[in-house]
């Protein structure tokens, strides 16, 4: 292993940057405002991140570190560098194939708006930092890449900050993100003030060698784990990411969908053999609570792309679970399956807002499989690839996640059951909730017939993302064999690492070696597999029921279930939740300290104002008459006393010589006294 | 009775007196002047007492001529600022010529 690789793998990191810069200041004054520029340094950038990829699955890792800051003692040395190992290799490809696909496609469909090649610039930055959080070596790195994503997904979001709505989806997609990552900070700092040290291996270590455990351990892990609930829009922090579909479609499928959200589940991966037991109980069951809670919102709802979304959450909510009940490798390989299905699922739901002139309402579609046959079939590819359809990379992926779920029930039994059993039923509902998509999009006549009759297939840089996403759906880019990624090559290259907590108490039972877990995975795939081939044919079949042979009619059962209907169609009410519990606090706590500000501080302001008038009045007064008199009195007793004296000065001569004989009189008299 | 030092004493202290109280309180310059002339004569006179009784000898008489020449001079100029005194006020009062006050 070489240096050349890291050296690569920095030029990987700063092109997009440099895409970034070079659009920001010229763009306006290059060839179509530097789309196709930046495009093709996407796609350098992809074949030097396959290349090291490859050199990485030949080779074996590598990892380069540098001395960067020194904080004011010798021991606090803050060091950074770059660490290539399988998760960040995966990323590599995974983040650069999606963000060049994702910069075609928008080659076509951001054409005409004015902000163009800013566009281009922030989907520059985005890549950016997105490569900064994969490829560090170090929290403190990592978290400020963390923000840069952040940041560049806001403005994203609020590329068209013209219209309320995403002005008002960046703030909420901001602000949430930064209640995760107080959070993430507070973990960071936990880890700090114990290790001393930034850098993974060494934190690692220091936990190894028992200078950061028990409960402390178990904090810092639910703490790092609430960046993630932030980033990867985990519950109860899901909220922003539904809203943030207000930013241009391209930008939902990178940022939304594959790379950004992702970065939570990636991070959670970096850390993953430090979690203790506790803090992977905690992170096992908030992704199954948000994979159940947003599969339930998907199911009614009409805007395609909040579908999405919320199959993104529930997805999102799939990879977490996993690394909570230890499946490391399952949770990276669905991240990886799901990225480049769900981008083409956004992509695809691009193509078809493109083509109906932003229609973006699923009951305004219908019959588009004869005018859009490209969109159709890769759009079906990727909608059997999300409900687990043998062949399909989903279903090697999803399966796996499945079976670790049945697996980790069995060992530890009881109330964990809870967990597969969700996970099965949030299965069945995700193959319902596509169909109904696919179904209502795709089939039928159509429901707006002038939208349908102006609209076309789109052109070919906007199809051939979609054909490359969806070729890379099916399963034998990841496995030959297409029941089971077990011994295939793409899980062999994403080995579990060991847990450094085995052995302490409370870890064993949670976690099992990798042998066991592969061992106990695989006793329970064969069960896994036929269950939920079972769940999701339900789940399709339900879908063909009620939205293609309308066998059973949607309003009657609709009415039927009116309320738990309009639950999920408001989104389990979580927005108004928050907006009547915590923005309604924010804003009486800001409304209080606003009434403080005006009533209390501004009174003591003026008060003392008014305190200074009073007393200066005084002074003045005492001033006036008091100091004033007593200069005057002195000023008159100098003259009265001036007025006498200067009646001797006579000016007379004869005076002065009385004068001047009386004093001789009064000296002669004096000596003679003496 | 014979005539001693102590008679020539007293009367010189007499005329010194007299002419003490001329000299402070005359308002004309011209009795001023005089009083001046008074004390001086006073002074000679106690020359003279003590060449005659004291140790004093001629040189008591010397000087006391000097005197007399100097009175002489000293009335001389007295007389000049006199007049140009009277040019200046159009008066030899010299209660009026207070300028020195201001």
């Amino acid at each position: 292993m070489d240096f050349s690789l890291i050296t690569l793998s920095l030029v990987v990191l700063i092109l997009p940057m440099i895409s970034f810069l070079v659009i920001s200041f010229f763009g306006k004054k290059m060839p179509g405002n530097g789309n196709w520029f930046s495009t093709s340094i996407l796609f350098v950038n992809l074949f030097l991140s396959i290349y090291i990829f490859i050199r990485y699955v030949t080779d074996g890792g590598i990892s380069f570190t540098v001395e960067w800051i020194n904080l004011g003692t010798e021991t606090t040395r803050l060091k950074a560098g770059v660490v290539l190992d399988s998760i960040s290799c995966v990323m590599l490809v995974v983040v650069n194939l999606i963000s060049a696909v994702v910069h075609l496609f928008s080659i076509k469909y951001m054409e005409g708006d004015s902000k163009y090649s800013r566009y281009f610039a922030h989907l520059g930055l985005f890549t950016f930092s997105m490569l900064g959080i994969v490829l560090t070596n170090n929290l403190l790195l990592m978290y400020v890449f963390w923000e840069l994503v952040g940041i560049s997904s806001y403005l994203l979001i609020g590329f068209w900050y013209e219209k309320k709505a995403p002005q008002e989806a960046a703030k909420k997609a901001f602000i949430v993100n930064r209640i995760g990552d107080i959070g993430f900070f507070t973990g960071i700092m936990i880890i700090f003030t114990f290790l001393g040290t930034f850098t993974f291996t060494d934190i690692f270590a220091g936990i190894e060698a028992g200078k950061l455990s028990g409960a402390w351990l178990t904090a810092t892990g639910i703490l790092l784990f609430m960046g993630a609930v932030g980033k990867s829009a985990q519950f109860p922090l899901h909220v922003w990411l539904p809203d943030a579909m207000e930013g241009p479609t391209p930008v939902s499928a990178l940022i939304h969908a594959a790379t950004m959200v992702a970065a939570g589940v990636y991070m959670l991966a970096r850390v993953f053999v430090m979690l203790s037991a506790d803090a992977l109980t905690v992170i096992a069951y908030t992704g199954a609570i948000t994979a159940f809670i947003s599969a339930t919102i998907a199911i009614t709802q009409n805007d395609i792309k909040k579908v999405l979304a919320y199959s993104t959450i529930s997805q999102l909510g799939y990879m977490v679970m996993a690394h909570g009940i230890g499946a490391y490798s399952f949770a990276m390989f669905h991240l990886t399956t799901h990225a480049f299905f769900k981008a083409c699922l956004f992509l695809g739901s691009g193509s078809i807002i493109y083509a109906m002139h932003h229609v973006q309402d699923i009951r305004e579609m219908g019959g588009l499989r004869k005018k859009m046959p490209i969109t159709f079939y890769t759009f079906l590819i990727s909608t059997l690839a999300i409900s687990g359809v043998p062949f399909t990379s989903g279903f090697l992926s999803k399966d796996s996640i499945l079976a670790a779920t049945l697996a980790f029930a069995k060992e530890n039994g009881g109330i964990n059951y809870l967990i597969p059993f969700i996970a099965f039923t949030v299965a069945g509902l995700t193959a319902f909730y596509m169909f109904r998509v696919v179904i209502l999009t795709f089939f039928g006549e159509p429901r707006n017939k002038e939208k349908y009759d102006h609209c076309h297939e789109s052109p070919w840089v906007m199809t051939f993302p979609l054909i490359l996403l969806s070729v890379l759906s099916f399963f034998f880019f990841y496995s030959f064999n297409p029941l089971t990624a077990d011994g295939g090559w793409f899980m062999e290259v994403l080995k579990a690492p060991e847990s450094i907590l085995r052995g302490t108490k409370g870890a064993i039972y949670h976690i099992l070696d990798a042998i066991e877990f592969k061992e106990a995975v695989h006793q329970s795939h064969y069960t896994a597999m036929l269950l939920s081939l079972a769940i999701s044919s339900i789940g399709i079949l339900m879908a063909y029921l009620l939205y293609y042979w309308k066998k059973l009619d949607v309003e009657k059962i609709t009415n039927a279930i009116r309320p738990l209907y309009n639950f999920s169609l408001n989104k389990w009410y979580f927005d108004e939740l928050y907006d009547k519990t915590a923005v309604a606090f924010t804003m009486l706590s800001a409304r209080v300290l606003a009434w403080f500000d005006a009533k209390i501080v501004d009174g003591i302001v003026n008060g003392s104002a008014s305190l200074t008038y009073f007393t200066s009045k005084f002074t003045g007064k005492f001033d006036n008459y008091f100091v004033d008199t007593l200069v005057n009195l002195a000023g008159g007793f100098a003259g009265f006393f001036g007025l006498i004296f200067r009646k001797v000065q006579t000016g007379k001569i004869q005076t002065y010589l009385a004068f001047a004989v009386f004093g001789i009189l009064i000296l002669y008299f004096v000596l003679r006294v003496i | 009775m014979e005539v001693g030092l102590n008679h020539f004493l007293i009367l010189s202290t007499v005329v010194f007196g007299i002419g003490l109280y001329a000299l402070i309180s005359r308002k004309n310059a011209i009795l001023v002047l005089m009083g001046i002339e008074l004390i001086l004569n006073a002074c000679n006179i106690n020359l003279i007492a003590f060449s005659k009784y004291g140790g004093l000898g001629v040189d008591g008489q010397v000087v006391a001529i000097f005197v007399i020449i100097l009175a002489v001079a000293e009335a001389a100029i007295a007389l000049g600022i006199v007049l140009n005194l009277y040019n200046n006020f159009s008066t030899v009062n010299i209660d009026e010529v207070d300028n020195m006050k201001e």
